[in-house]
């Protein structure tokens, strides 16, 4: 492998791994602090991917759809946390495995209604749509560095929400101690409801900003939810640091996998996980 | 957690009236049954054989398996890979090879996933089952995204007489029927012996039950391998009867029907896996077969229908038939 193409290749299993972060961040979260198993977590990808679809060819801009997209989405998110989630944050996780599962039919048939079972694409802005040449024949596209970007820029900012403001403060504390946080005047409801607009929030993005790429079909959102299962368990649950190094690693072999070893492509990253199962079964950040 | 609690494991004597009288009934439906039911009722069986070994992860030892489907896939690719293109083999051998796929299967990937409790559990198991998944799904040596044929259906002879042709629909319905009381009699023995009555400890308190001496990681990494062995039967059974096999019966949605059926007649004793299982299947054949209404066609919409009638059980009913009943006989005092 030459370096180009390394080159290239490193930089698409960043840019993976990112938008797996994206993910497995609200749902570590999401389980981390209401104690909740979202198998539904891959339903809002596709609602954002879909939603971009959407909106960008309702406004002719994918930025205004971007916008419209999170809102929508987050709004949803906070309808589905009232109306169904919030009453089973106490509940056995055979049940919200069901629950959420259920919701994963309910989102796909719903989807089909509204948008048909067609592949669709989405397409890249017109700013965003050139490519970097790295040799006479190799070129990095612009607009794959850009969801690189919004990543990263969401990635810290999302760090810097939980480790240096005040809700960030409650949201850890009603991790570290639900009872002990409510004793205290926080209003754990609302921390709750919060999170998982949050979560809701971040899948959203990732699915809007990965449109114009992977473009926009039915049952995307369950392959990335197994994807997303294998970060978080290698990461750790409930921790976002392990989320974001595990889910490069995930990238990086994923990536790598496919050019070096491409008869073995779909399992290398499970043999990861087996590893890291066996080295430590709690995952590599457990809290 | 209220899977500690809410069990049921001894059937009160109402409950075991009705299951005989539906053993009764399921022993003489052929007669009156037309072609098209009674293989409907031979997959449902086959599905109850399937629930049943889930039951005991899910119900005695308290493990949720997300996964369950990639060994009951698994017999069935053995199946298809020991059958011949142009003649029949024996069930004697290829029966047994296929179950100890699956077992052997189970026993590896249990290996890795006992050693983790709770949510882990959960998706370590459905990813585990993901990777088997995508093995025959991207590779078109094992039959890739389209699956495998099963030509021939196996042959019961003993010397070369033929005991019994399971080509015949009847002859079928009844060895399935045959295989689902094996199993259910062999469970419900194996919940009263010793090591039953250690996985009913793990599920209540596994800590406990490690202090008092008990190798847990042993009890349930056999508990997880027997239960893949048994949904490799179901899963054989499966190829005999549709002569089909593809990656969607090891997928995750398979493995989440199965903790449906489960939850669907009540957990931890088998008989409520058995109900749940047709049960399931009963409502499932009912959505797509939905009439049309005006211009919209209610059967093709079934998974909006199957998400709502999921998410309503869960919501008003989580513990199942058998649940329900508990709850009326008391009072409704165990409503959590």
């Amino acid at each position: 492998m030459d370096f180009p193409t390394f080159l290239i290749q490193l930089l698409n299993s960043v840019q993976y791994g990112l938008l797996l972060f994206m993910l497995a961040a609200g749902l570590t979260l999401i389980f981390g602090i209401m104690g909740v198993v979202n198998l539904a977590h891959g339903s809002f990808y596709m609602l954002g991917a879909y939603l971009a679809y959407w909106l960008s060819g309702y406004f002719g801009s994918l930025t205004l759809a971007l916008l419209g997209g999170v809102v929508l989405a987050v709004l949803f998110g906070l309808a589905l946390e009232w109306l169904l989630f919030r009453h089973f944050y106490q509940r056995d996780h055979l049940d919200q495995v069901l629950l959420t599962f259920g919701l994963i039919y309910i989102f796909e048939e719903l989807r089909s209604m509204l948008w048909g079972d067609d592949v669709h694409g989405v397409p890249i802005p017109e700013l965003l749509s050139a490519s970097i040449p790295l040799t006479d024949n190799l070129s990095y596209p612009v607009y794959r560095l850009f969801m690189s970007g919004v990543c990263i820029a969401l990635a810290v900012g999302l760090y810097l929400l939980i480790s240096r403001t005040r809700l960030g403060m409650k949201i850890r504390a009603g991790a570290f101690n639900r009872d002990m946080a409510e004793a205290l005047g926080i209003n754990i409801k609302r921390i709750h409801a919060v999170v998982f607009a949050l979560g809701v929030g971040l899948a959203a993005v990732a699915g809007i900003v990965a449109a114009p790429i992977s473009s926009v079909y039915p049952n995307m959102g369950s392959q990335v939810l197994i994807m997303c299962f294998v970060v978080v368990v290698i990461g750790g649950i409930g921790s976002v640091r392990g989320a974001l190094i595990s889910a490069l690693l995930v990238g990086l072999v994923d990536t790598f996998g496919k050019v070096l070893l491409p008869s073995m492509a779909g399992m290398l990253v499970y043999m990861l996980m087996a590893a890291v199962l066996l080295w430590k079964p709690e995952g590599l950040f457990k809290q | 957690m209220s899977t500690a609690k809410a069990h049921l494991e001894v059937l009160p004597g109402s409950v075991k009236l009705v299951l005989g009288l539906g053993l009764i009934a399921l022993a003489a439906f052929p007669l009156i049954g037309t072609d098209f039911y009674t293989q409907m009722v031979t997959r449902m069986m086959i599905l109850s054989i399937f629930a049943m070994s889930l039951d005991l992860l899910q119900g005695v030892t308290g493990l949720v398996s997300l996964g369950h489907a990639a060994y009951f896939g698994l017999a069935g690719y053995a199946l298809a890979f020991l059958t011949p293109q142009s003649e029949a083999v024996s069930l004697w051998w290829t029966l047994p090879a296929a179950v100890l796929a699956s077992g052997l299967a189970a026993l590896v990937i249990g290996f890795f996933v006992v050693r983790t409790h709770g949510i882990y559990f959960i998706m370590v198991t459905m990813a585990f089952a993901q990777m088997v998944f995508f093995l025959f799904f991207d590779n078109k040596a094992l039959g890739g995204s389209d699956g495998l044929y099963i030509n021939f259906k196996p042959t019961a002879s003993v010397m070369g007489v033929t005991l019994f042709d399971l080509d015949n629909k009847v002859t079928m319905y009844y060895a399935t029927l045959a295989a689902m009381l094996i199993v259910y009699v062999f469970l419900r023995r194996l919940l009263w012996s010793p090591f039953g009555r250690a996985l009913a400890g793990i599920r209540v308190n596994e800590h406990r039950m490690r202090a008092m001496g008990f190798g847990t990681f042993g009890y349930k990494l056999s508990a997880f391998t027997l239960a893949g062995a048994l949904a490799g039967l179901a899963g054989y059974l499966w190829g005999v009867q549709s002569g089909y096999i593809n990656p969607e019966l090891m997928g995750f949605h398979m493995s989440a029907h199965a903790i449906m059926m489960v939850i669907l007649g009540g957990m931890g004793n088998f008989a409520g896996a058995i109900v749940g299982a047709f049960t399931f299947e009963y409502v499932l054949h009912v959505f797509k077969d939905l009439p049309q209404v005006g211009s919209v066609n209610l059967g093709k919409h079934w998974q909006l229908w199957m998400g709502l009638f999921i998410v309503l059980v869960v919501v008003f009913a989580s513990r199942g038939v058998l649940g329900l009943i508990a709850q009326v006989k008391a009072g409704g005092k165990t409503h959590d």
